[in-house]
């Protein structure tokens, strides 16, 4: 090695090295690997600022609430302790993709994050078919921008109890405000705050509080009363699994502005929800593209042996999988699995065995590695992923299993190995495993009273006898039950049997 | 590719969650704090606190499964030799176990611990305590004015004249006018005289007219023009009359073992840590007593050893001359707090108690007795005794036992929460 065409030497960083590092990794992912990219802008932050974009669930911009704080709280007492170490870095899914590095990295990390973020992330994030559907990097940055600023202005018009009861109980349904079917494009951001500030104008002109004592057409009208409430049942469009949404267009007493910050955090919902389909995959494919271009940069001699030693023993601190009974045990570690996915799809690109080949006929043995793994990058999320390309071989290099585990048994039942009759069962578990719908509750708004007693009524349907915990499920509805201003009705009806296993009841507060 | 440096950026992004989070839990915090102060001695408050809160109360609520229940199905790695149809027992026999197996998502928080700042500590620490009586009643309307600065003005007083600001507008009028600098007149009178000595007529003309040009330039654009002057402002603000001084006396007599002067000490220190931090304008005379008083500093007061005889009422005497000498009563609001193990010789009872009734208590906005004792149960001391028929007469005499640690932060709520001075003056009034 001459060493005259290395990037950096030593741990030091400094934002030459930073440019030279950009440029050399530039090269390999755009020109030897295929990626495509947003453009990359790489933002140098302290660690008290890491903690905050934690707190603020990884976002650069966010509007204020005590709950991030609490975050904040418990992530930097951890810090300190030392219970745990800040993520080297943080890559948030805008057009141009930012991505932080923190100052306190070495040089060989600010390489490692910006090949696993500023290109990994960020071609997964371009490409693959959630994120291009579900969230649009152009707006991203404004749209959090607005809401921060259309919540500030809240708390100083309404006060801040006001707001932040609002949002407490939009951050309780945060996980039931989206909707699985692709959005519709809405307008810009821009031309939505004109929208929203032309109502709120045009309400404020027109107001008039004689309005107010008309009668109402729809009760005098008694006999096409039933009609008109299936009218309204259609128009509510029920059963409706975003609670969140359906609360900010239906909910009775809402004020306009209560009704737009639900949709600010609805939105962001939705704006998480890929992240949350993809999140083995997208790991896998940023890790294997920092192990591809860390590997190619020391090969080319563009860094130096000290610090390929330094990368290796970080990543391989990342993609390790404690076995089931391993104390440090947490559940499967994306890291791992996904890239070891991702290294057994390359492998059965450029030498399959003749058991890769009945496997997958489609891509082994094909000798395109990189466009194979493009190609799922852009195609699949976790759970269909794992159910197309999860290999024998990988299962019995991992050891995996499948287990049942029925309440009341004081044994876990053993389902499936990694044997010849057990492939396809573990790998259909695995996938299932990824599939987010069948991991949370399942709960719909199935009936919604507009005229008479007002009662909304909500329906958790049971599979496996998974029930609701009765405490948090009480505090959920309660918070319902202050945004719709009724009664608030919960019934938790098994799936297969059609029986109601619990019935909750909860009142809106005076 | 951008490389952004954002380290200079303002870090405190959080501050505004902080805020509302401390908002928030005030009431638990609250709680923690008295808790805190219970195992802790009073000169270690001025630290940032760890509070525990039961992390039950900052839980944010969703639909999420009971643990525990129902049938699941999962995938493990690391098989070791596990047949399909194997049985696997259970880490802790059954389900719902108590939880510190913990579950494969949660944190397993049973306690949420946070870190409060000094600042956010005091405040929890003295909220709603308040100095009693703060105004004096007869100076209650009376405010004194001062005069505080208001940017500047176009006219004034010339010895107002600030002359930084008036360069500055005179010199940004001349950049804009264009005023010819000197040198340039110089050069072109340099020129002119050189084109004499050569005698060349044209160019003398037409350097004598540049001049004249030049010169007629300098003498419209003034130096400092009426509209560069700028004078300093100030403005009058009332504000009201919060002259206050406290008065701590203690007594160091033999019988006030080092524990108990230590129990008094803890007791003043509270007290100087809540004045000091409450009031800018209050000022505190520490006198100690043996059977001779003396003023010290607060230091020596804190920290200094002494022993003796007991006479309170030296300290009375000693009070009265300060007062007398330097805080008279018609313009300052005087408290005093004075501690002791109630011991006192019989033969100075009868002037300590004819002293605080005509002339000390008279005087005092509030006057706060703190007896410090090992056996609260024995018979009360003579202090205590006669000081019994004060509390009973005068409202803004206040008494107190002390007889251990964990005593002092109540007692010294007792004595100073504003609750209970509303009480007593909506029982007056």
């Amino acid at each position: 090695m001459t060493g005259t065409n290395l990037i950096y030497r030593g741990s030091e960083w400094d934002f030459e090295s930073l440019h030279r590092a950009h440029e050399a990794i530039e090269e390999i992912a755009l020109g030897e690997l295929g990626l495509d990219v947003y453009p990359n802008q790489i933002e140098v932050i302290t660690s008290e600022q890491m903690l905050d974009a934690y707190a603020a669930i990884g976002m650069p911009l966010m509007y204020h609430h005590w709950s991030f704080g609490k975050h904040f709280a418990r992530e930097e007492l951890l810090y300190r302790k030392g219970a745990r170490a800040l993520a080297y870095e943080l890559v948030i899914n805008s057009n141009p993709c930012v991505s932080y590095v923190m100052e306190e990295n070495t040089m060989t990390m600010q390489a490692l994050v910006i090949a696993h973020a500023a290109f990994g992330h960020n071609h997964f994030f371009k490409n693959n078919h959630l994120f291009r559907q579900w969230t649009r990097a152009d707006r991203v940055l404004d749209d959090l921008a607005y809401a921060k600023h259309y919540i500030s202005d809240c708390e100083q018009r309404y006060g801040l109890q006001a707001v932040e009861s609002i949002l407490d109980a939009a951050h309780a349904l945060m996980g039931y405000g989206v909707s699985r079917y692709a959005p519709k494009r809405a307008a810009t951001t821009k031309d939505r705050i004109a929208k929203a500030e032309s109502r709120r104008q045009h309400e404020q002109s027109t107001y008039n509080d004689l309005w107010r004592t008309l009668p109402n057409k729809g009760k005098t009208a008694a006999t096409g009363n039933e009609e008109l409430d299936n009218g309204v049942a259609n128009s509510l469009s029920l059963p409706e699994e975003n609670v969140l949404a359906f609360l900010a267009n239906h909910a009775p007493k809402l004020k306009d502005w209560q009704r737009e910050i639900l949709h600010i955090v609805r939105r962001m919902a939705q704006y998480f929800y890929p992240q949350r389909q993809t999140k083995m995959m997208n790991e896998g494919c940023a890790t294997y593209v920092h192990y591809q271009i860390m590997n190619r940069l020391y090969d080319a001699g563009r860094i130096e042996e000290g610090s390929m030693l330094e990368f290796l023993h970080m990543h391989s601190a990342v993609v390790t999988q404690p076995r089931f009974d391993d104390r440090r045990f947490s559940g499967m570690n994306p890291y791992a699995i996904g890239f070891a996915m991702m290294r057994d799809i390359a492998r059965i690109c450029e030498d399959p065995s003749d058991e890769d080949r009945q496997w997958f006929p489609e891509f082994a043995g094909n000798g395109q590695a990189m466009a194979t793994l493009r190609d799922a990058w852009s195609e699949y999320r976790d759970e269909s992923f794992i159910l197309q390309f999860l290999s024998p071989r990988l299962i019995r290099d991992m050891h995996l299993f499948a287990v049942g585990d029925e309440s009341g048994l004081p044994y876990l039942a053993v389902e499936a190995i990694h044997d010849e009759s057990g492939y396809r069962e573990v790998r259909q578990r695995l996938a299932e495993q990824y599939d987010m719908l069948k991991h949370e509750p399942e709960i719909e708004v199935t009936e919604a009273d507009l005229t008479g007693n007002r009662r909304l009524v909500l329906t958790h349907r049971v599979r496996g006898g998974r029930l609701l915990s009765k405490n948090d499920c009480n505090r959920t509805l309660c918070h319902i039950a202050n945004l719709w201003g009724y009664r608030v009705r919960l019934v938790e009806v098994d799936s297969q049997t059609g029986k109601t296993l619990n019935d909750y009841d909860v009142v809106a507060m005076p | 590719m951008h490389v952004i440096d954002r380290r200079q950026n303002p870090n405190a992004k959080s501050l505004g969650n902080r805020q509302r989070f401390v908002r928030r839990v005030k009431s638990h915090i609250r709680k923690a704090v008295k808790e805190a102060i219970r195992h802790r001695k009073v000169a270690d408050l001025e630290g940032s606190e760890k509070i525990s809160i039961n992390a039950n109360d900052v839980s944010e609520p969703n639909f999420n499964f009971e643990s525990g229940v129902g049938n699941r199905n999962y995938v493990l790695p690391g098989n070791r030799g596990y047949q399909r149809g194997d049985r696997i027992r259970k880490p802790s026999g059954g389900a719902g176990g108590s939880g510190a197996s913990g579950s494969p998502d949660g944190d397993g928080e049973d306690m949420f611990v946070f870190l409060l700042t000094r600042e956010e500590f005091m405040d929890m620490f003295f909220d709603d305590l308040e100095l009693p009586n703060l105004a004096k009643r007869k100076l209650k309307s009376m405010t004194t004015t001062s005069r505080v600065r208001a940017g500047y003005s176009v006219d004034g007083a010339p010895q107002r004249l600030n002359l930084r600001e008036t360069m500055r507008h005179s010199l940004s009028r001349r950049i804009a006018l264009r005023r010819p600098k000197t040198s340039e007149l110089d050069a072109l009178l340099a020129e002119l005289e050189q084109a004499k000595e050569q005698d060349d007529e044209e160019e003398i003309k037409r350097l004598t007219e540049l001049v004249a040009v030049t010169q007629r330039r300098m003498k419209r654009v003034s130096y400092l023009d009426t509209v560069d002057l700028r004078y300093n402002r100030f403005e009058t603000r009332s504000k009201p009359t919060t002259q206050a001084v406290m008065f701590c006396l203690m007594d160091t007599s033999a019988s006030m073992t080092e524990d108990l002067k230590d129990l008094a000490k803890r007791f003043y220190m509270l007290l100087h840590l809540f004045l000091t931090r409450y009031y800018q304008a209050v000022e505190i005379v520490f006198i100690r007593h043996t059977y001779t008083a003396t003023e010290v500093d607060e230091h020596t007061f804190f920290y200094g050893r002494e022993t003796g005889g007991t006479v309170v009422s030296s300290a009375l005497i000693e009070m009265e001359r300060i007062v007398k000498e330097r805080y008279p009563v018609e313009d300052w609001n005087i408290y005093a707090a004075q501690a002791s193990d109630g011991h006192n010789f019989d033969h100075d009872m009868p002037q300590t108690m004819s002293l605080l009734e005509k002339s000390i208590l008279p005087m005092c906005q509030y006057y706060a007795y703190i007896e410090v004792g090992d056996e609260p149960l024995t018979s009360d001391s003579v202090l205590w005794k006669n000081y019994e028929s004060l509390v009973a007469r005068i409202s803004h005499f206040q008494r107190a036992k002390v007889s251990e640690p964990a005593d002092i932060y109540p007692v010294f709520h007792k004595l100073f929460s504003s609750d209970k001075r509303q009480q007593s003056q909506t029982a007056a009034g």
